[in-house]
């Protein structure tokens, strides 16, 4: 037998839609900091900008980008918090 | 970038803040109009924090900067650009998250002469003392022409290992760049605030002579990055979509703002700002034609919502370009 230790994850979702960048990377960084590492976090947005701009704000401050989608003009990142 | 560099050469932990006071060039023109989606697409902020390897805090500064704009103790510069007081604002804001943060000393990227308004050799004390930061600001690219730092008395930074650098020629950093391995940079400043521009500015006051006061809210800053405006009266003004780009980011304010479009030919969505008689729409809709495709013909269709969703179309004539005078433009 073992135990099976379970995490509970918590997921959120930001909408961002209609800001321009930098705001959305603002948002993301407000939000970011009421979670724990290991949340998730989905930001919906309308700026194509984001997808550079979070990714690579992520990337400087450790968190990940675990899937990125695009569709009638909205832009979908979700993001696991880092340490 | 340098800068920043300059200092982490030494051993020195550093982590960037960038302010948006709302008025930044880069991010909001490239994700609105479609021209200029062959430039990388990328905050350059981010992108240098990146390259450097450092964490990077994005501040939003929006509604503390509307004093610094509305009423600048040191006035504006060639155009509505308070590049000194904003200057002090932003040193003041670092030197409070340095405190709240745990850091020691603030560095920025000035150069002596490099810009006629904030960056004069006299003007340096100025914003080292009205900040607050007072001996905690150093300017690696030009501590040896200044008076000795905190930082450099205390031998956090060795003071031989910063720079001298004058004036406006870019040159001198080009070669540091070039020696620290550095090949891709963001263009040397100017133009990165829309403050400078003077098109953006004429904007902005007309803004606060429409209004009667100096005051702003973020959408209203926004607007006016986008599109012609068009004011016939004083009363109203349209704003009418140049590109595709900008008449999708005009999608957004359907609810705010009265909107229109030429819906019998190819043209333009239009948003109106202002409180309008039922002559006014219709004046409107005749300028709004104006700009479709419809222009030369007798009579087009403009489809009018309104902010509750609710649509009709009327008849017009397309205004000619002679009934369209250059005063109106903002």
């Amino acid at each position: 037998m073992f135990k099976q230790k379970m995490m509970q994850v918590f997921k959120e979702t930001l909408n961002a839609r209609r800001l321009l960048c930098p705001l959305p990377v603002i948002r993301t960084q407000d939000k970011v900091k009421q979670l724990q590492p290991g949340d998730l976090l989905e930001v919906i947005c309308t700026d194509p900008g984001v997808m550079h701009d979070i990714p690579a704000w992520c990337r400087i401050n450790g968190h990940t980008v675990l899937e990125t989608s695009s569709g009638n003009h909205e832009y979908i990142i979700t993001i696991r918090v880092g340490e | 970038m340098l800068a920043a560099k300059v200092i982490m050469e030494q051993g020195v932990h550093v982590e960037g803040i960038n302010f948006f006071t709302g008025f930044c060039v880069e991010g909001h023109t490239h994700a609105i109009r479609e021209h200029n989606s062959s430039k990388p697409n990328r905050n350059n902020a981010l992108w240098v924090a990146e390259q450097l390897g450092i964490k990077l805090h994005i501040v939003d500064v929006i509604e503390e900067y509307k004093k610094v704009l509305i009423n600048p103790k040191h006035g504006y510069g060639t155009h509505m650009n308070p590049c000194l007081d904003c200057k002090i604002f932003m040193v003041n804001k670092a030197k409070q998250w340095i405190v709240e943060n745990g850091f020691d000393f603030i560095i920025t990227g000035e150069v002596i002469g490099q810009r006629p308004m904030s960056q004069t050799k006299s003007k340096m004390p100025i914003v080292s003392k009205q900040s607050g930061a007072d001996d905690l600001l150093l300017r690696p690219m030009c501590a040896k022409n200044l008076p000795a730092t905190l930082p450099e008395i205390e031998g956090w930074v060795d003071r031989e290992k910063l720079y001298g650098i004058t004036g406006r020629s870019r040159k001198p950093q080009m070669e540091m760049a070039r020696n620290f391995g550095i090949e891709d940079y963001s263009q040397p400043a100017g133009g990165c605030c829309f403050l400078t521009d003077k098109f953006y500015s004429a904007k902005l006051v007309d803004l606060w002579k429409s209004q009667g006061t100096k005051d702003y809210e973020l959408d209203d800053i926004m607007l006016l990055k986008v599109g012609r405006h068009i004011r016939p009266k004083a009363h109203f003004k349209l704003i009418i979509a140049r590109e595709e780009g900008e008449g999708r980011f005009l999608q957004g304010y359907k609810k705010e703002f009265i909107s229109l479009y030429c819906s019998s030919h190819p043209g333009p969505l239009a948003i109106i700002d202002g409180e309008l008689s039922a002559e006014d729409i219709y004046f409107s809709a005749r300028v709004v034609a104006r700009y479709g495709q419809g222009r030369n013909e007798e009579q087009v269709d403009i489809t009018i919502t309104e902010k509750d969703g609710s649509e009709r179309v009327i008849q017009v004539k397309p205004f000619a370009k002679e009934e369209v005078p250059i005063e109106w433009h903002v």
